[in-house]
């Protein structure tokens, strides 16, 4: 009995410890999540000359994948994104990030290319205004342009079945 | 030849190469430079998350490191420099994060736990003053048996 409060306070430790353990310091909650897309106009990766634009993303939700040819988690990832544009359930749109074009190209000829479009942000200015610090990472856009879902590091299955498809499913059945 | 001027020139020159790894800059005022070396002790570097921006060799802490410096020479407040940060990074990229309810606990948690941690002291001081009851002729008698051993 005269153990009880040390056995009590040990657990009480070991619990806090345990879901301490079990947290990913790497995550950070982004506050643009609610938010607009941010304004951008910027060249295509495959055509300098042509731009592509922060309207683009209208009329129906998309997917915008922050990758480059240098990340190597990206390729952890690529399996998946091939997988989901091939069956049409939603256009992904590509931005290329820090990358130069060339390496870009190279590395999608060689893994597949599951992109609707490649928007090319040479200098990271738009990674500075997605706040993006570790790709790959992954956003769900809705039909109106509003950031709704933000995913840091490569997206896996169980992510994809669990949070990204069902939150498709349900911004598409919303007017 | 003295060789603690040879290190102190050795060590001097490494510092300067590390440096250089950045885009230089340069400020009008020393007070915009002070504001730019404060801004990027307070901001942290979300890659090597445990670094602020001065320390980090991260490529994102440089790209924010001169994104600072336009906003400095821009004209802007520490306020608005601030606060493109925290838009874009969230509360997360502040060293010293902001009092509000989510955050109530990590600032009074640490004086909470101290103030437990006193009143258990002062409990425990309390009950033990309290077990200090004189001795009785008997615990006596056995205490001198104990302490001397020519009773034995």
């Amino acid at each position: 009995m005269r153990y009880a409060i040390p056995i009590g306070v040990f657990i009480l430790l070991v619990a806090v410890l345990a879901i301490g353990l079990r947290l990913d310091p790497r995550y950070v909650p982004s506050p643009l999540v609610g938010k607009p897309l941010p304004e951008f106009s910027l060249p295509t990766l495959s055509n300098s000359d042509a731009t592509i634009s922060s309207n683009y993303f209208t009329d129906r939700p998309r997917l915008l994948n922050v990758w480059a040819s240098w990340c190597v988690a990206c390729r952890v990832e690529h399996p998946l994104l091939l997988d989901l544009a091939k069956s049409g359930r939603i256009d992904i749109i590509g931005l290329n990030y820090k990358d130069a074009r060339t390496d870009a190209l190279a590395w999608l000829q060689r893994h597949g290319d599951p992109y609707a479009q490649i928007v090319y942000d040479i200098d990271g200015s738009l990674g500075i205004d997605l706040g993006v610090y570790g790709v790959p990472e992954t956003f769900v856009i809705d039909r109106k342009g509003i950031i709704r879902h933000k995913q840091v590091g490569p997206l896996t299955r169980e992510e994809l079945d669990q949070v990204v498809l069902p939150m498709l499913n349900e911004l598409a059945s919303r007017p | 030849m003295n060789y603690s001027i040879f290190y102190v020139l050795v060590f001097a020159l490494l510092t300067f190469t590390i440096h250089a790894a950045d885009t230089p800059v340069s400020f009008d005022s020393p007070i915009d430079k002070q504001r730019y070396e404060k801004l990027l002790e307070e901001l942290r570097c979300l890659v090597c998350q445990n670094q602020s921006l001065s320390d980090s060799h991260a490529e994102l802490a440089q790209d924010l490191r001169s994104e600072v410096y336009k906003m400095i020479v821009a004209g802007k407040g520490n306020d608005a420099i601030v606060q493109f940060m925290v838009e874009r990074y969230g509360d997360f990229i502040l060293y010293k994060p902001p009092m509000k309810p989510t955050t109530w606990l990590l600032w009074f948690g640490p004086s909470l736990l101290l103030f437990v941690a006193f009143s258990i002291v002062v409990m425990a001081a309390k009950k033990r003053r309290a077990a200090k009851a004189p001795l009785t002729d008997e615990e006596r008698q056995r205490v001198r048996k104990l302490v001397e051993p020519d009773n034995h």
